[in-house]
């Protein structure tokens, strides 16, 4: 019976919405990477000596390394020489309001369907956007400010706050990291920086807006939270990119600190253009995020949901330093058409009574392959640790492919270690009995999808939830038809 | 109300079905009846629009429409709802949402308003209580970790949500007991009226003497052998399905 096999050929062929481009007069420098050029990013932006003194060492271990080739994804080769490493737009940065945003770039934003002002006045959303490489707008600094808390980009945290960046920057992700977070150590160009003072509890949701758009421009993003002795945050991260060509380098940066008590929610939907249906163009996202549970009893949760990008390489983890520490990963991967993601986490426990739990979501369409790739080391120290791990994937068609890789280490005996995994395929008898319903072909892979996502889906604020699951049926329209 | 014509159908290039005719009027209760294999719920499966069957010969009118050259969907939404004999499990798929989503599909293709979450809940919870079916059900993923009974009857419970022109049963009393077997066909009969047609497929008379039927066809290897009243469920089932093989072949 072929209908389903159609069906699924063309549930995933739906243009991507946000493919437009917006002219706006940049500022950037020559292409390529060398010592100059770190020194050139690190004077443009004013930064102290020993900021630069520290993206130099970067840069020269960067030299030393080579680029990580153990993941399960096939790319050409990226020519370093060939990326401008920083681009800002040319207007002033320093704005009061949000009317002495650039027209042009508001635009952008709203087609995106992000109008700031309506965020600010109904959903309670501090955003700080950061088109390319400089933030051009932040709102609700003052009120986060009156209890604290700093939530502002990282450059203006440099300058402003250089004290807790300098105590904090490298803690958890050090600039000798991996190839692709010490590339960002040497040439990051901004990012956010969010800490919130002991005892505080952030009453809204702070987030980010990432977006490429300068031609051709690397996007090295580096983010920065930390969260003091029994504070908490909720921290959003969403990202869109348009339509372009040629493959766009993504190599992001995300440390999280939680001290004594202290709990951190991450949230993240990524949306970077994922190539056209022939697999041309997309964003390479090789992304490095790691959150340090650094006190007793802290918590830190990471939630993505990765629908875009030609290449996803993130494992988003977390160390569980100290004692009843919790960390948490939920995850929803899609991959359509020739997209690849391989993804997962690391849970490192360190402290004794930690507990970790990764619950992961693959979904494979046209000729997506899916791996979910994950650590959970158990060190000798860590008593009494416990992790539970639930991988499941979910196929649309026969193209497609789902991979599993789990390593464990356990080095205490005392240790509880749990892991389940299924792979599904969405059965013909499920769509027609939803059709048998009254509902589309469309419909019913949505819902099956959603159903299949529900448990992710519940860790994300409601408003994120809503547009995570938009997101999802969009990026897997045309895969069943 | 429902038209078969001389209707062939085959799986995986088997004939199952081989000339079905039959017709039935608006409020009426046909049951089908017949051995195992002998195509009973295929009829029900190919009236219903399933992918895996094709039709190689014959016409089906629905309501004077041309129902062989709908997709399930329209189907469903011209008012055919098929009770399934093994309900699918959706992991995860709200029951509640699923169903909102399902009736108010059905609404907007009848040029009704969609019901809201509230209206929803009210006509929910009153279908609920005919079949004595518990809320916490409306909260469970659809079918998942169900029992048989239960998902035979949260069939019939969706059948009363969105109220079909026609329901087909297709041997929903199987895996049912006694008290079970009373709730689906009190929801069935508290269903029947002047404009609702049912069409029942089973192995068994046993439901017959719960939902009484007005025609009971006897199906064996594909086509229909036998009509009559309701007493001839009562012979078949005091004589098994063999005498009735026997003429034909005669």
């Amino acid at each position: 019976m072929s209908t389903s096999t159609e069906t699924i050929e063309q549930l995933a062929t739906r243009e991507y919405k946000h493919g437009f481009y917006t002219d706006i007069e940049q500022e950037v420098i020559p292409r390529g990477l060398s010592e100059e050029i770190v020194r050139l990013i690190s004077a443009k932006k004013q930064e102290p000596a020993w900021l630069l003194e520290w993206r130099l060492q970067a840069y020269r271990t960067w030299l030393t390394m080579k680029e990580p080739t153990w993941g399960n994804i096939k790319y050409g080769p990226i020519d370093y020489q060939n990326i401008i490493y920083y681009a800002a737009p040319k207007k002033k940065p320093a704005l009061q309001s949000l009317d002495e945003v650039d027209p042009e770039i508001r635009r952008t934003f709203e087609k995106l369907g992000i109008p700031l002002e309506e965020q600010k006045l109904l959903s309670g959303v501090a955003v700080d956007a950061v088109f390319d490489s400089v933030s051009v707008a932040t709102t609700f600094k003052e009120k986060l400010a009156e209890l604290g808390i700093i939530f502002c980009s990282f450059s203006e945290a440099v300058q402003n706050h250089p004290e807790l960046v300098r105590k904090y920057l490298g803690t958890v992700v050090p600039y000798s990291d991996n190839f692709f977070a010490t590339l960002n150590s040497a040439v990051f160009s901004d990012g956010s920086f969010a800490y919130i003072p002991k005892g505080v509890r952030c009453p809204m949701e702070l987030s980010t807006y990432f977006r490429i758009n300068a031609k051709e421009t690397g996007q090295f993003e580096r983010t920065l939270i930390v969260a003091d002795e029994g504070a908490y945050v909720s921290y959003l991260e969403g990202c869109t990119a348009p339509m372009r060509d040629e493959n766009q380098l993504h190599a992001a940066v995300v440390e999280l600190v939680a001290l004594d008590n202290a709990t951190i929610k991450y949230s993240t939907v990524q949306n970077w253009y994922p190539g056209d249906k022939d697999g041309k163009g997309g964003i390479y996202n090789f992304v490095t995020k790691r959150g340090k549970c650094a006190g007793v009893n802290s918590k830190i949760t990471w939630t993505q949901v990765e629908t875009g990008s030609a290449i996803t390489w993130k494992y988003p983890g977390c160390i569980l330093q100290g004692d009843n520490s919790i960390g948490e990963f939920y995850s929803v991967a899609t991959t359509n058409n020739w997209q690849q993601a391989d993804t997962g986490t690391k849970m490192i426990h360190l402290g004794k009574n930690t507990k970790s739990t990764i619950v992961s979501k693959g979904i494979s369409a046209g000729h997506g392959q899916n791996t979910y790739r994950g650590l959970v080391r158990i060190a000798k120290g860590a008593r009494s640790a416990h992790n539970y791990s639930q991988c499941d994937s979910l196929l649309i068609g026969d193209k497609c492919g789902a991979h599993t890789f789990p390593y464990l280490e356990i080095r205490n005996s005392s240790a509880t270690v749990e892991h389940e995994a299924s792979t599904s395929k969405i059965g013909e008898d499920q769509i027609f009995y939803c059709r048998q319903r009254g509902l589309s072909t469309e419909d019913a892979v949505n819902m099956i999808v959603s159903g299949f996502c529900k448990e992710v889906f519940r860790q994300l604020p409601m408003e994120f939830a809503v547009e995570a699951q938009k997101l999802l049926s969009v990026s897997l329209e045309g895969s069943v038809g | 109300m429902l038209k078969v014509r001389n209707l062939h159908a085959r799986v995986a290039g088997r004939e199952i079905l081989r000339g079905i005719d039959l017709s039935i009027q608006h409020g009426e209760v046909h049951a089908i009846m017949g051995p195992n294999g002998s195509g009973k719920s295929t009829l029900a499966r190919v009236l219903a629009g399933h992918p895996e069957y094709e039709v190689t010969e014959g016409e089906v009118l629905f309501e004077g429409e041309d129902l062989l050259d709908m997709d399930p969907e329209e189907r469903a939404r011209a008012g055919l709802f098929l009770a399934f004999q093994y309900p699918v499990e959706i992991p995860g798929l709200n029951n509640a949402y699923f169903l909102k989503a399902a009736l108010n599909t059905m609404r907007k293709h009848r040029g009704e308003e969609e019901l809201d979450a509230m209206e929803f809940m009210t006509l929910v919870r009153e279908r609920m209580k005919q079949l004595d079916i518990d809320e916490a059900f409306l909260n469970r993923p659809v079918n998942e970790g169900f029992s048989g009974g239960e998902k035979k009857r949260n069939e019939i419970f969706q059948m009363a949500v969105v109220e079909p022109k026609l329901g087909i049963l297709d041997e929903t009393d199987s895996g049912l007991d006694i008290d079970a077997l009373k709730i689906v066909a009190n929801g069935v009969n508290a269903m029947r009226s002047a404009e609702r047609t049912f069409l029942v497929v089973t192995h068994y008379q046993r439901l017959l003497n719960y939902i009484i039927p007005d025609v009971v066809h006897v199906l064996t290897d594909g086509r229909i052998v036998r009509s009559g009243g309701k007493e001839l469920a009562l012979e078949l089932e005091d004589k098994g399905y063999g005498w009735l093989e026997e003429p034909v072949r005669g």
